[in-house]
């Protein structure tokens, strides 16, 4: 195969109409839509594998200890177990393998670093013979004095969650701060001095979980040829390949992924967990092995980073910010996943999207006895942009000014620089037009009823600082078309939009178009499906493929008829001949001729990173949105009924209005979650206590706002296709800000503490005296 | 002593599934959401939390809604299940052609038991309020959150059978 040609991400020309067809820009219906509303749709737990074993983890009731010993005597007595994996059945060490830090083993070896770490597995020939084998493996261990909170963890002499001889010439090695951050600019006591009015407070972000409903699994087929098949429901299923490959010593061409579409993965499937243990049971049974993860341990194997942050902000009278000091510790759990990441990342913003002379943001991911935190919407941001957001308010409040002129008078002009120092970053967007639709459609400034409040906030999130996606686009004899494209669709929507694209960019019927993924044997490179990448890289990369076909069929169009070449020309679903124009598809069959055969066009699209930048590189865009709410307060109960929500995003292009408001609401109602009640609660040995769905509480339909209202601000002004912008994840940065705010002004007290439970609103209106309005 | 469920524990059940009468045999803990899914043949109702907060496992048992994984398959004997197989028999019904159309749907691993929800909901109350949509629904989780959505869509669904509310 050729090389691919490559560029960098810039603004693709922008036809003066969108999608020359029309399907582009309109609500095309779900691909795969009908499938997954009948029952049909295969998920992973759906599949059949005929004869295939079943596996059950061995976990043990604490969140910290040494394990001395693991008798599996009784499980192996059990009929029909296979197999016991242990630690000690590994020939030297244990395997670790990780995303930046190769820490986390296949399985616990000598001792359990959080809750739900397997100690062992169990492999039978049916689940009940499993399960019943898990419970009758006898571990002894001695429980050590975990560190299950940020400030057990930060103590002097805390005991240390992972070993110093994992982290090799690591400094820091003796402490359970595993990376930290640090970003500066300005003069911070030139600043001061000119400063008016001063805020401090600290903040706190809780450890939620994503909760997907696939609680998720993973399948293990050894093959005839030595390798592996691997069906997970995964994010990257290169990343997946890549990892199995390194661990179990095969070459990539040995390990094919298959990933079935996740239900549901913001975030929490990105990363391998549980896959390379099933490939190690899967080689030394020879066997296929299969485990589909009760919701339980898929609340143990992820979860978002708890956060508390320090932030100190001084302000002019006029409400410009005038310096911004934060201290963020990332609580990120027992291994580094891609954690550090996280902290980096999010930290990066924190001091939003606003003109601030002098910053100081100093963060730290620090270990802790606890679930392995990850990747999960938003990155980092929410946590930050939390503590952000209610020190503007704080200071608007100060200022009797109010949360929307407030961010007016300091939110960064387009091109504007919001991260100043030696890693700028300049705002790719008008974000000023997300902010004043916001607050059009929340009707700030009208007159509110009582116990009501408003709030408003803004929240960006950088996307993807490098990228590589590439395609392949099969343009059929009669003129289907066949797009391979690695993107998993897990609910976003990912293959509506190629198909849409293929459809104007190739004149072919939209339901002439299927789409090709989770398949690494067929489907070429893509890196991840994070970071709202997909509808710009993944997207570029299938619109070059489409003009890479309208150049072959030209050339054989040419070629086949004898037309000379320079007197053909080619444009969205057509070529243009001397004799007029025809449809793509049909000079397409034309060229093919009595031999038909088919076009192959492949696209890449490649964002090289900078090894200077802290990020790794430059943002190819922004994620911003603006969100406004309206709440009322029961101030008996603290309850808090939400009477309208509002969020405006950026989004450059709206490829698929519908998907648009389906992504825009679903992250506004997730970020409710994390701002009004979710919060994973530990017990003193480490134990989540609210394990499962009974204890756990997520947004129902009945926590829907009574009005939600989502907007988007298009000017077309994104790196992706047709000027288009990632959006998946805007409307959850800043839920919680604009919930605070609006509680703060429906109650006059500001809680700097998530989520906004009803005995929290309670309790702080019981302290300021304020339940009792007469 | 731990049991493993030999095959002399096995028990008999005969149901009928969608129209039509199944047998199987199963020890006397599998629940009628294993039932369905690995005896049966029909994955279409998804497995979640296995206990009864989540909705995904939703099914009609005797024409009303209940959750699979909370009624043990030796309880359904002579009994009528319906699942979202059987609500789509012959294509997509209304009601799923409107959660489509409304963008109801995402990850979609929740939506068979939406739709099963839904349908059990317009059965019972053809014109339904949005409060009582929201109400009558609530036992089904959406983490993509497509609430809006959904309630669009039964909706949509009640108006095009002549029910609808102002």
């Amino acid at each position: 195969m050729t090389e691919a040609p490559e560029r960098t991400i810039e603004p693709l020309d922008l036809p003066a109409d969108p999608g020359p067809s029309g399907q582009v820009g309109r609500p095309v219906l779900r691909y795969g839509g009908g499938d997954r509303t009948s029952g049909a749709q295969k998920f992973l737990a759906d599949l059949s594998f005929p004869g295939a074993l079943q596996v059950a983890l061995v976990t043990i009731p604490v969140g910290c200890a040494d394990v001395l010993g693991v008798d599996t005597t009784a499980a192996r007595a059990i009929p029909g177990v296979v197999d016991v994996l242990t630690a000690a059945d590994f020939p030297s060490r244990v395997p670790r393998f990780g995303v930046s830090h190769q820490d986390r083993p296949v399985l616990a070896e000598g001792r359990v670093n959080y809750h739900g770490e397997p100690v062992a597995a169990v492999v039978a020939e049916t689940l009940d013979a499993a399960q019943a084998a898990a419970r009758a493996v006898r571990v002894e261990y001695r429980e050590l004095p975990g560190v299950y909170s940020l400030d057990a963890a930060l103590a002097p002499g805390a005991h240390l969650v992972q070993d110093p001889s994992i982290r090799p010439g690591d400094p820091a090695a003796a402490t359970n701060v595993l990376e930290d951050a640090l970003y500066t600019w300005g003069d911070l006591a030139d600043e001061e001095a000119r400063t008016s009015v001063v805020v401090a407070d600290v903040y706190t972000f809780p450890m939620v979980t994503h909760f997907p409903i696939e609680p998720g699994g993973t399948v293990v087929v050894p093959t005839d040829q030595g390798g592996l098949d691997i069906y997970s429901p995964v994010q990257h299923p290169y990343l997946l390949q890549r990892t199995i490959a390194s661990v179990a010593g095969l070459p990539l061409n040995r390990v094919r992924v298959f990933a079935p579409d996740p239900g549901g993965g913001f975030g929490g499937k990105q990363n391998p967990k549980i896959e390379p243990l099933l490939a190690f049971l899967a080689l030394r049974t020879r066997r296929t092995c299969r485990l589909v993860l009760s919701l339980e341990e898929t609340f143990q194997s992820m979860r978002r980073a708890g956060c508390r942050i320090t932030a100190r902000t001084g302000f002019t009278q006029d409400g410009e910010i005038t310096f911004h000091q934060v201290d963020a510790d990332f609580q990120i759990g027992a291994y580094a996943d891609v954690a550090p990441r996280v902290m980096a990342k999010g930290s990066y913003v924190a001091a939003g999207p606003y003109r601030v002379p002098a910053v100081r943001i100093a963060a730290r991911a620090v270990l802790t006895n606890t679930t392995p935190s990850t990747a999960f919407r938003g990155f980092g941001s929410p946590q930050v942009a939390w503590a952000t957001e209610s020190q503007l308010d704080a200071g608007a409040r100060l200022l009797g000014l109010d949360g929307l002129e407030v961010r007016r008078r300091n939110l960064v002009a387009k091109g504007e620089a919001f991260v100043r120092g030696e890693s700028e970053a300049t705002a790719d967007g008008e974000w000023w037009q997300s902010l004043e639709k916001a607050a059009e459609l929340i009707g700030w400034g009208e007159p509110l009823g009582p116990n009501r409040g408003r709030g408003i906030a803004v929240g960006i999130k950088p996307g993807a600082t490098s990228g590589l996606s590439q395609s392949l686009v099969r343009l059929l004899c009669d003129g289907s078309a066949i797009v391979y494209a690695g993107t998993s669709d897990m609910g976003q929507g990912a293959r509506t939009l190629w198909q849409q694209i293929v459809a104007d960019e190739l004149g072919t019927p939209l339901d002439e178009v299927s789409v090709v993924s989770g398949d690494t044997g067929t489907v070429p490179f893509d890196l991840q499906t994070s970071a709202s990448r997909s509808t710009v890289f993944m997207g570029s990369a299938v619109l070059e493929a489409c003009r890479d076909v309208r150049q072959r069929v030209l050339a054989l169009y040419a070629e086949s008829t004898g037309v000379p070449a320079d007197q053909l020309s080619e444009r969205p679903g057509a070529l243009v001949t001397p004799d007029g124009e025809l449809s793509l598809p049909e000079a397409a069959r034309q060229a093919l001729g009595s031999l038909r055969g088919e076009f192959i066009g492949q696209g890449t699209r490649r964002l090289r990173g900078k090894g200077n930048h802290p990020l790794g590189g430059d943002a190819a865009f922004y994620e911003f949105n603006a969100t406004a709410i309206e709440v009322e307060v029961d101030r008996e109960t603290g309850e808090l009924l939400l009477t309208k929500h509002v969020t405006v995003s950026d989004v450059g292009t709206e490829l698929n209005p519908l998907q648009v408001v389906s992504q825009d609401e679903g992250a506004a109602i997730m970020g409710l979650g994390h701002s009004q009640m979710e919060q994973l609660l530990l017990d003193e040995h480490g134990r989540i206590r609210n394990l499962g769905a009974l204890d756990y509480r997520i947004p129902t339909f009945k926590d829907v706002p009574l009005e939600l209202i989502t907007g988007a601000i298009e000017n077309h002004d994104g790196p992706g296709p047709y000027g288009s912008k990632g959006i998946s994840e805007g409307a959850l940065l800043c839920t919680a800000g604009a919930l605070g705010a609006a509680v703060a002004q429906a109650t006059g007290v500001a809680i700097p503490d998530l989520p906004l439970t009803p005995e929290r609103v309670w309790a702080a209106m019981e302290a300021a005296g304020t339940d009792r309005p007469d | 002593m731990t049991s493993t469920h030999a095959d002399d524990d096995l028990q008999t059940v005969t149901l009928t599934v969608n129209g039509s009468e199944r047998t199987v045999a199963v020890p006397p803990h599998r629940t009628l959401l294993d039932g369905l899914r690995d005896e049966v043949g029909l994955p279409g109702t998804k497995s979640c939390c296995a206990e009864g907060e989540c909705g995904a496992c939703t099914v009609l048992l005797d024409g009303r809604a209940v959750n699979a994984c909370l009624v043990l398959c030796v309880e359904v004997e002579g009994r009528d299940v319906t699942t979202v197989e059987g609500l789509s028999r012959n294509g997509l019904t209304d009601l799923q052609e409107e959660f489509l159309n409304a963008g109801a749907v995402q990850c979609g691993f929740c939506i068979p038991g939406q739709v099963v929800s839904a349908e059990y909901l317009l059965r019972t109350n053809p014109s339904p309020s949005e409060e009582q949509i929201r109400e009558g629904m609530s036992g089904n989780l959406c983490r993509c959150a497509g609430y809006q959505r959904i309630v669009r869509a039964v909706q949509a669904t009640a108006v095009r059978r002549g029910g609808g509310h102002d």
